[in-house]
This record gives structure tokens, C-alpha cells and sequence, in this order.
């Protein structure tokens, strides 16, 4: 083995901190072979991303080395590392939307003719063949706000590349993909293997990781915990190596004791956007104690669903009902008043003010309540009250957060997520609503989120759950809905509920065509 | 000791890129003023900007008339700075101030004018909430317009600037034209004129407007409507997710911001120019949008930077006189304010700073309305 050729990529000794003093990357060991796709496995504030961010030229080391192909470099900045043949692909999308595929491809590469006029032809040209090559369907002059989330991704991929890109980082890349998107990237990926390229892949999914890695290297809190092959360990053990102690990847859901009826939702109908129906007559119940499942791909209508129940979009007809008495034109702070909290799915958007401190998050739907709020009309903030609360919060949900005064968008994102749980979970709760729940989080949030939520089922709150994971649905649901097109295509009790019934429905409705 | 430490960091943070663009204006402003002293004097003279700015300096700080003289032109820009800042909280641009300081001062020369005669207790305040209510009003038209519409307040603004001055050009030309005088103007206030509190000309508005910056203050961080305020200034989608009304904060923002705005209106009009007449200068306004980007929006920032172009104002005469560097030098200094404010990565590598915040983010509300998300509408039906 002596005589065989230096990895392609090795980093020695990596270490970073930041002046907040946390050490984001203590002294971390990668090597990445010729050929391999090589998963970077870890939590969310592992330090995969800082890693990579260094790898990338854009965060500088303080200590370590790097070396490609065996000889030691220096990465100043992405135009290095470009230079070198690494290419990143990251989780947030580095493109123009209002820019042309091609144009987003060749940016910063223009091929110019007679002087300084921009040859966009060769270039699509050049792309067409290299897509064509990788085997994606993408037209180069389409509009990249134009395309699915996939196919953006895409578009990342072409463009590292058309960069020459040897090593290519790809920072999270199936935590905004449908099953399906997953499955083709995973092909694209084993492609680029085959034709000599080296991947390496930031994920928290063990699936995923035990799918498509050749080699995993495991991080837990800036250091390198573990090194694994696919062939040698499974789920258990890497989520163990990733969290530091034993995970149950399964919820332990007990029984449920459903009581009378609390949310109840019927003939309800809904546009979206554009005014075209996206609720088309919706009917469904939840009882106190009880978790209901909705399953369903995206875009099936749950998020005007969702935004009908919190009161942000009116519905056109139909009635939701509370404990028996109809919420008609309610508005939000109503609802809440009532004793409904929503878990919303974007928490970028819905869920938190990133510039604001974590304790002004923490009561940010209530804060025009007692305590939050004192002295005539409510006007006065009370911080003594915000703090305290905050505090509490953070301490009974175990935000990792500094102090309250932290800013909620220096977290990380299921630190974020459990700061909206923390907050709609202590409401006064008769129903709650979750919306993805869990969407991009690390098994140990998930978990730690998961049995929040059983514990609310179990003290008499009625549940109903929104999820794109299929087996989140199964796995904390008393009753899954199936829904699709806009309708509910299908019920089952959770004994009933078997994976491949309810994908079937929510791929084809299940009614004859 | 941690606990000031830390506020002092938090100031350094915000001020960091504010002060070091005034530096580097200040420098590139002297290159300017060097190159030019060609045309003036016998080849160049490399002296000639540090003398410019020392008389600039001694004719703002030099005696207690220039102190005087820049806290009476640092008064109206600190209420138009808070007009333009408070906007920026809730993520809009009010360009609209020197439309909203006319119609305060068109209000309070009015309303003035009519008591002069009644005593000064009376009269003042009278006149005062006239400007204030007035300018109110005029903020509240593109701020209705927005919530209700999602018309973008810059244009909305821009007009109404324009209407404004048109308007009352014809008003005070036609309706309240006060006889006697050759050209068009408003009557003598009177009793109506603040009181002077020291010397020669400090007049009222003075403590007001220090008053204003705290209330302001008070306003966006101890109440529960400037929290609504900001943060639907930060994140509208989330406001409403909340539960807050961002229609009624953005209606009641630009109301406020007017009342702002119709505020340094009043004072310049009860405390300096007198009477109202066409083609009375408005530049508060526009120089208002350059004071609250360099204030960070912040009351306190605001407050300071109003005082430095105050300063200016009241320094340049004398720096005219003693080095015959013209007046128009202090309107390429603030412009080279804004301009190094807006590429703050020009004075990053200058000053290698790395701390502080990536981007302005009063800046990304002037540049981001435009394209950003839509109007913030009624809920979706």
C-alpha cells in the first residue's frame, strides 16, 4: 500500500474558534480518496460546515494543514480553491434566480469574443453537453427562478463542474429534496464517482449516509469521533458515534386516550396564491390525546391548509371548528387566545425573527400578553418577564443558546426549531399544529422533539401533524390521513398504516384513472 | 464591569463603519479640496484642507455662537433623521420628509400667524402640534396607500414631495396670502415664535428635539408597538405568523415618521425662517435620509449624526471666509458619507476592519423594497 498514490485530499490537525470562544473544529483529521464519495456525518453545530467552509477559502484555519494530491496548500479564498478543483455546492443555493442557467453557470468564466462581447451560445453549447454527459434534463437558457429545487441543485453541480471541479463538497444536499430528487442526485453522485471525481457529503441522515458513502467520517462537537465504512456498522452505531450516547430512532408512542373532539374541520376549501383551488373539501377531526397524521408530498395543498387553520388565509368554504364552536374570520391572535399553537414549517419565515435575541423569540407570540406585556392597553414590554420566561424555556427544551440575549439567527437550526417549540408548546394548549416539524434537524432534536410532542398528546392535547417525512407520520401518528390533490384520500388507524399503502395513496390518490 | 464592557462593544459594533466613512471622507474630501486650490491660489497648496477644516471646526465649536448656530441647524435634521430612522425600523423608506417638513411648516406658520396676537403659552404649543398634525396627515397618505394598496412609499413619497410644494406655493399665494408685503408670504407669528432659551438664537426646538430622540427611543424599545413596529420591519411573514397587524404598523409608521418630519418643520419655522414663502428650502429632508443611514436608524445615532452635519452648516461660512474653500465642499463630504457608508467594503480594507456587522441594513431596505417580497396586503382570501 505504501507505493499508492496521496488521497486527493487530506486535511491534518484542522482547528478553528471563533472570538465567542466556541471551538467549531478542534484539530480534525479528513482524507479523501481518488473515486470515493466520502460522507462528513454529524449534528447540526458539528463543525462539518465550518470545515468545509475552510476547505472552500472562506473561513481562515488557525491551526492545520491542507494538502492535495499529496502537496501542502494554502486556501485564501474561493477563487483558490476553485483554482485547486474543489467545487461547493451549498445547502442554500448560491445562484441569480433572475439569470438564465447558463448565465449562472458561466458567471465569474465568461467566454468572451472580439474583446469584451459575452458568448453566451458557446457557452450554452458547452453546457448543454456537460449536462447531457451527467445525464440532467436542464435547458440552458430557462430561468433559474424558473426551475424546481432539484433542478437548482443541479445547476450548482454544473456549475463546480464546468469549473473542473476534481473534489466537489455538497453541503446538505437532500434536506430540500422529495425521495424521489434524492434518489437521481444519488445517481448523478455515483456518476461523478465513476468518471474519477471525489464527493464529499455533509449530512445528518444515517440513512442516506449508509446509502452512498464509501468511506464516513464522523464528527460530534468540532472533533472527529469516528471513522466507518457502510459495510461495518449500521444506523445505531452511527447515530450513537454522532449524538454520544444510545438514540431510540424509534418514538416510544404509548397508547393514546383520545377524548371528545377538538379540532374539527369540514368541507373546507382554500385557494392558494394564484386563486386556483388548493383545498378542495376537507374534512377531518382530531380529538384530545390524539396525534393525526397528514402524509402527503409537497404542494398537495397543506400549506394553504395549514395557513387556513393559523388564520392567515381565508378559507372559501367550509367551517373549522374549536371544542364546538366555529373560528369563522378568527384572527390569528384569536386562535391562539382560544388555545391553538402552530409549529409552522418554514421557520426562517413564519417562525422566528433571526435579528432578534432568543427571549424576544421566545414570547413573540404573545408578546402583547401578561406578562410580557404590563401597565395600560398592554402597552409597556415587561423584560424582567421576557427574561425570566426565556430562561425557563431555554433551560426545559435545552436551546444551546449562550444567553437569551444571543440572536436567534446565530443558532443553529435545530436549536432554532426547538426556540418555536419551546414557544408554542407552553401556550395554554387545547390543539396544536405542526408543520414539519422536524424538517432539517439531527436526530437528536428529533427525538428530543418527538417526545415533546407525545408528552402534549398525553396531557389531553389534540395533535395534528403535518410531515413530508412518511415515517414521521407513522411513527407518531394514533390516525394517518392520506392527503392528496387537495383531498382526503385515505384514513387509517396506526396498526393499519403500513408504508407501502400509504405511499402508494399519496403517490397516485388511489383512485382508478 | 462585564455588563458595560459589553454595551461598549455592542456601540463599537454599530459605530464602527459610521465613524471610520466620516474619517475617510474627511480624507477624500481633502484630496478634492487640495486638487482645487489650483484654481485659487498659486499652484497647490497641501495645507489648504487641514486650514479649511480648522476654521470648519472653529466656526461649528470655536464659540458659543458657533455652538449656537449648530445645534440650531443640527434641531430639524435630528426630527428628520428620526422621521427617516423610524421608517427603516419597520423596513420603509420615507423619502418623504422635506414634502412632510413644507406642510408642518406651511401648518405652523399658519396657525402662527393666526395667534399671533394670543399669548406665548398658548400660541406656541398651538402652533407646534398644527406643524406636527399636519405633517401627520401627510405621512399617513402613502402610509394608507401602502397598507392598502401595496403602492411603494418611495414613489408614493416622491410624489407627494412635489405635490407638497406645488400645493402650498399656491396656497400661500392664494388663500392665505398675508397682505402688505410685495410677495407672497405668511403673516408675522408673533407670539407664535419660540422662545429663545439662551443667547442669540437658541430657540426651543432645541430640547425638543433631544426630547423627540428619547421618546422615539422609549417608544421602539420599551413599548409593545414598537416591537410590533420592528418586527414587522424585520420580518413581516413572521409578524403576521404572530399575530401582529403589519398593514396597521406600516399605516401608523409613515403617520409618525410625518408627524416627525412635520415636527422639524414647525421648529425651523417657528424658531428661524418666520414666516412661510414659496421656494422656502427643504433640503432638511433630503438631508435627513443621509443622517439616519449614518445614525444607523438608532435615536442616539441619529442625534450624533445630525450634530456633525449641523456642524457642517454652521462651520462652513467661516471656512468659506478664512480659506476661501467654498460652502459646496460640506455637500461632497456628506455625500462621501453616504457613498462610503453604502460601500462599506471600501472602508473595511482601508481600516482591515473585521467586526461589526456584514451589511447596513438600512441600506438593504432602500435597495431590497424594490424587488423584495410584494406589498405587505390585507390576509390572502
Amino acid at each position: 500500500m505504501s507505493d499508492a498514490p496521496p488521497p486527493v485530499l487530506e486535511m491534518r490537525g484542522v482547528t478553528k474558534r471563533f472570538p465567542t470562544g466556541t471551538v467549531a473544529n478542534d484539530a480534525i483529521d479528513l482524507e479523501v480518496r481518488t473515486g470515493e464519495i466520502h460522507a462528513l456525518l454529524g449534528e447540526n453545530g458539528a463543525g462539518k460546515t465550518t470545515l468545509m467552509n475552510i476547505l472552500y477559502g472562506l473561513v481562515t484555519p488557525d491551526a492545520g494543514e491542507i494538502r492535495i494530491d499529496g502537496r501542502p496548500v494554502t486556501i485564501r479564498d474561493p477563487a483558490d480553491a476553485i483554482a485547486r478543483g474543489i467545487g461547493m455546492v451549498h445547502q442554500h443555493f448560491m445562484l441569480i434566480p433572475v439569470l438564465s442557467v447558463a448565465e449562472n453557470v458561466v458567471l465569474g468564466q465568461e467566454i468572451v469574443r472580439a474583446g469584451q462581447v459575452l458568448d453566451l451560445g458557446e457557452a450554452a453549447e458547452r453546457i448543454r453537453r456537460l449536462a447531457k454527459n451527467l445525464g440532467f434534463d436542464i435547458d440552458p437558457a430557462s430561468r433559474v427562478d424558473e426551475l424546481a429545487v432539484g433542478q437548482q441543485q443541479r445547476v450548482e453541480i454544473l456549475k463546480a463542474i464546468y469549473r473542473n471541479a476534481r473534489i466537489l463538497v455538497l453541503d446538505e444536499p437532500t434536506a430540500v429534496l422529495t425521495p424521489q430528487e434524492t434518489r437521481e442526485i444519488f445517481g448523478v453522485l455515483r456518476k461523478l464517482r465513476a468518471e474519477g471525481a471525489s464527493v464529499i457529503f455533509i449530512s445528518h441522515k444515517l440513512d442516506e449516509v449508509l446509502e452512498i458513502a464509501d468511506q464516513i467520517t464522523v464528527v460530534r462537537r468540532g472533533r472527529v469521533v469516528g471513522s466507518r465504512t457502510p459495510a461495518n456498522c449500521n444506523e445505531n452505531e452511527l447515530a450513537e458515534l454522532m449524538v454520544g450516547r444510545a438514540v431510540s430512532l424509534r418514538v416510544d408512542r404509548g397508547r393514546s386516550h383520545p377524548g371528545e373532539v377538538i379540532l374539527d374541520v369540514s368541507g373546507l376549501r382554500v385557494n392558494d396564491d394564484r386563486g386556483q383551488e388548493a383545498v378542495r373539501g376537507v374534512d377531518l377531526s382530531v380529538r384530545a390525546g390524539e396525534i393525526v397524521g397528514i402524509a402527503g408530498v409537497a404542494g398537495n395543498g397543506q400549506d394553504e391548509l395549514v395557513e387556513s387553520l393559523i388564520g392567515l388565509r381565508r378559507a372559501v368554504a367550509g367551517a373549522i371548528r374549536l371544542a364546538g364552536q366555529d373560528l369563522g374570520h378568527a384572527s390569528v391572535d384569536e386562535r391562539r387566545d382560544r388555545g391553538m399553537a402552530f409549529v409552522p414549517a418554514d421557520r426562517h419565515r413564519f417562525g422566528l425573527v433571526l435579528g432578534y435575541p432568543v427571549a424576544d423569540n421566545l414570547s413573540l407570540t404573545r408578546y402583547a400578553e401578561t406578562p410580557f406585556a404590563t401597565g395600560f392597553a398592554h402597552i409597556l414590554r415587561n423584560f424582567r418577564a421576557i427574561l425570566a420566561h426565556a430562561v425557563r424555556l431555554i433551560q426545559e427544551f435545552d436551546v444551546r443558546a449562550s444567553s437569551p440575549m444571543v440572536l436567534a439567527g446565530t443558532l443553529s437550526g435545530g436549536n432554532q426549531q426547538k426556540v418555536v417549540v419551546a414557544r408554542e408548546f407552553t401556550h395554554d394548549l387545547r390543539a396544536l399544529v405542526l408543520d414539519q416539524p422536524t424538517r432539517g434537524l439531527d436526530v437528536g432534536s428529533i427525538e428530543f422533539i418527538h417526545k415533546q410532542v407525545v408528552a402534549r398528546r398525553d396531557t389531553g392535547v389534540a395533535i395534528l401533524l403535518l410531515s413530508a417525512e412518511l415515517d414521521e407520520v407513522l411513527d407518531l401518528s394514533d390516525r394517518v390521513l392520506v392527503m392528496f390533490r387537495g383531498r382526503i384520500v385515505g384514513s387509517f388507524s396506526a396498526r393499519d398504516a403500513q408504508r407501502e399503502k400509504v405511499g402508494l395513496l399519496m403517490a397516485t390518490g388511489g383512485a382508478p384513472p | 464591569m462585564t455588563r458595560l464592557r459589553s454595551a461598549a462593544r455592542r456601540i463599537w459594533q454599530v459605530a464602527t463603519i459610521p465613524l471610520l466613512a466620516i474619517v475617510l471622507a474627511f480624507v477624500a474630501a481633502g484630496v478634492v479640496i487640495f486638487v482645487s486650490s489650483a484654481a485659487t491660489s498659486p499652484g497647490l497648496d497641501p495645507f489648504l484642507p487641514f486650514a479649511a477644516y480648522a476654521s470648519l471646526m472653529v466656526g461649528a465649536f470655536g464659540s458659543g455662537n458657533g455652538i449656537a448656530n449648530t445645534l440650531v441647524a443640527a434641531a430639524p435634521l435630528v426630527l428628520g433623521g428620526l422621521a427617516v430612522g423610524l421608517g427603516f425600523k419597520a423596513g420603509l423608506f420615507n423619502i418623504g420628509v422635506a414634502g412632510q417638513f413644507l406642510v408642518g411648516a406651511f401648518a405652523a406658520a399658519v396657525a402662527g400667524a393666526q395667534l399671533a396676537a394670543a399669548p406665548a403659552g398658548l400660541a406656541v404649543p398651538v402652533a407646534i402640534l398644527a406643524g406636527a398634525i399636519a405633517g401627520a396627515a401627510f405621512g399617513f397618505v402613502p402610509g394608507y396607500l401602502k397598507a392598502r394598496t401595496g403602492a411603494h412609499e418611495v414613489v408614493t413619497t416622491i410624489m407627494l414631495n412635489n405635490a407638497a410644494a406645488l400645493l402650498l406655493t399656491w396656497a400661500v399665494s392664494d388663500v392665505v396670502r398675508a397682505p402688505g408685503f410685495t410677495f407672497a408670504r405668511t403673516a408675522d407669528i408673533g407670539n407664535s415664535a419660540l422662545p429663545i432659551l439662551l443667547g442669540r438664537n437658541l430657540h426651543l426646538g432645541i430640547p425638543l428635539a433631544v426630547v423627540m430622540v428619547f421618546a422615539v427611543r422609549w417608544l421602539l424599545d420599551r413599548t409593545t408597538i414598537g416591537f410590533e413596529i420592528r418586527t414587522v420591519g424585520q420580518n413581516p411573514s413572521a409578524a403576521r405568523y404572530a399575530g401582529m397587524r403589519p398593514v396597521l404598523m406600516t399605516a401608523l409608521t409613515m403617520t409618525l415618521s410625518g408627524l416627525l418630519g412635520g415636527l422639524a418643520g414647525a421648529i425651523q419655522m417657528l424658531g428661524v425662517i418666520g414666516f412661510y414663502a414659496p421656494g422656502i428650502t427643504a433640503s432638511v429632508g433630503f438631508d435627513s435620509i443621509a443622517v439616519a443611514l449614518l445614525g444607523r436608524s438608532d435615536p442616539i445615532g441619529i442625534l450624533f449624526a445630525a450634530l456633525l452635519f449641523g456642524a457642517f452648516r454652521a462651520g462652513a461660512p467661516l471656512m468659506q471666509i478664512e480659506t476661501s474653500v467654498p460652502i459646496e465642499v460640506i455637500d461632497i463630504i456628506q455625500a462621501l458619507v453616504i457613498l462610503f457608508l453604502a460601500a462599506d467594503v471600501v472602508v473595511r480594507r482601508v481600516f482591515r476592519v473585521r467586526a461589526a456587522r456584514p451589511v447596513i441594513s438600512e441600506l438593504a431596505t432602500v435597495t431590497q423594497t424594490w424587488a423584495g417580497a410584494g406589498p405587505v396586503g390585507p390576509a390572502k382570501s
